[in-house]
């Protein structure tokens, strides 16, 4: 349990880390907070090359308010702390529940917004309120930066649309909306454990208290954090209902495309997405109420 | 492929300058290296929190951190609780009056993580005190001791506060 033997380089620049990452390609791995990429190396899971550790590049760390596309928001440098985001995450009430679930204090502090979306675990919390909320990330190269929308950036499990010069270097998330009530559920073997399931659900109302605006995303249910669009679409339009609840939750338990492991089979883990997104749409619903 | 860095960190009150290969842990460079033995080595991956260790007052893993990563920052380790004449903090008292611990495999993560956790929140509830304490485990006492001393340390700090 020890890790292998790499080069170490520390820049203080998106520059300089961008600098060292092209010295090194494919064989090079980006480090951040640790708390994923240090267990892998551990075990010997991962064996790069070269280390850029991007702890001491103080211009990622950062939390302000932005607007993009007409949507205000919060963007979050990609080495803020999530101990520090979970500080701030309050304007984004889905973002505040989920991040009490990653892991636990400890891991928190060390562990980073952006090291935990670029690592696209489907079952971890922060890539599913990503997908959830259609955040945007950017991802910086010697070329400049590019924005990828949520839908566009886990491309399959551990694996992000990101190119072996690439740094994700900001995360975008959106504020609700008025009269919008949102929900985190999770259900774990043990508190701070990965997900066996996560939902993530967000309900906007109209002013005549009809569904405006459904999202609801799934973690653990397929090899990147999902969407059930088909469940989200049913409930457009709808008056919000325990029956309308119930068929989205079957939907977007029929959308799931879970796999079984040693933890729990597929079916167990089909149950719980659609009990999960039963509830989520419940409590959304009371909060939207709440917010309006 | 790796070349031996030179470090200097604050290490429970004191500087330290050792030359590091970039690959050693924090947790085998306390241990090995500086001979700190009070740092518990368990899972090595970042779940079971014996390692826990203050990175600029903050409890994170050090199993999870390379020596390298700590040059120019704080480090303080269950020694560095113990004042220099061996007096116990009181959280450790607490510890040993409530016997909240069996075997102590786990005690200096759980005293590290506790220590900063008591002074953000000195006067917590059952149930923060289990939060605070999610990501150590403990497989002798079953937690509830562990909870009595906390509140028993909360105490101490009450009647020190009163005069």
């Amino acid at each position: 349990m020890k890790p292998p033997p790499f080069v170490y380089r520390d820049p203080n620049t998106v520059a300089g880390a961008l600098e060292a990452l092209a010295e090194y390609g494919d064989e090079g791995k980006v480090l951040a907070g640790g708390q994923s990429l240090v267990p892998l190396l551990n075990m010997r899971l991962a064996q790069p090359q070269a280390l850029i550790d991007l702890n001491g590049v103080a211009e990622l760390r950062s939390i302000g308010e932005s607007r993009r596309d007409g949507r205000d928001g919060m963007a979050f440098g990609a080495m803020t702390r999530q101990c520090q985001v979970e500080a701030e995450a309050s304007p984004i009430p889905l973002l505040a529940e989920a991040i009490s679930w990653v892991g636990h204090p400890q891991i928190r502090n060390r562990g980073t917004i952006g090291g935990s979306i670029a690592h696209a675990d489907p079952s971890a919390e922060l890539p599913l309120v990503f997908r959830a909320l259609d955040g945007v990330a950017t991802v910086t190269s010697s070329d400049g930066p590019r924005d990828i929308p949520a839908d566009e950036f886990f491309l399959y499990t551990f694996t992000p649309n990101l190119e072996p010069d690439e740094i994700l270097t900001e995360v975008w998330l959106p504020l609700p909306e008025p009269r919008t009530g949102q929900a985190f559920l999770e259900v774990a073997r043990r508190h701070g454990d990965f997900a066996l399931v996560a939902a993530a659900v967000s309900l906007t109302l109209d002013e005549a208290g009809t569904i405006a605006g459904a999202r609801i995303a799934l973690g653990g249910a397929a090899p990147t954090p999902m969407r059930a669009t088909g469940a989200e679409e049913s409930l457009i339009g709808a008056n919000p209902s325990d029956e309308c609840f119930s068929d989205a939750a079957r939907l977007a338990a029929e959308e799931a495309e879970p796999t079984g492991d040693i933890h729990a089979d597929a079916d167990y883990r089909r149950d719980v997405a659609a009990a999960l997104v039963r509830r989520g749409l419940r409590t959304a619903l009371e909060r939207a109420g709440a917010a309006a | 492929v790796s070349e031996a860095r030179t470090v200097t960190l604050c290490l429970n009150g004191r500087e330290v300058t050792e030359t590091v290969p970039p690959r050693l842990l924090l947790s085998d460079f306390l241990r090995g290296t500086l001979g700190l033995s009070g740092t518990h080595v368990g899972c090595e991956h970042g779940v079971c929190g014996c390692c826990t260790i203050l990175l600029d007052g903050e409890p994170v893993r050090s199993c999870l951190l390379f020596a390298v990563q700590t040059d120019g920052h704080t480090v303080t380790t269950v020694e560095g609780l113990t004042a220099l004449d061996g007096k116990l903090h009181p959280l450790q008292e607490a510890f040993k009056e409530e016997h909240a611990l069996q075997c102590g495999f786990c005690t200096p993560g759980f005293l590290i993580t506790l220590v900063p956790f008591l002074e953000k929140n000195p006067h917590p509830t059952d149930t923060e005190i289990r939060e605070a304490i999610s990501g150590n485990l403990c497989r002798c006492t079953g937690y509830h001791n562990i909870v009595k001393a906390v509140k028993r340390a909360s105490s101490y700090q009450l009647t020190a506060t009163n005069q």
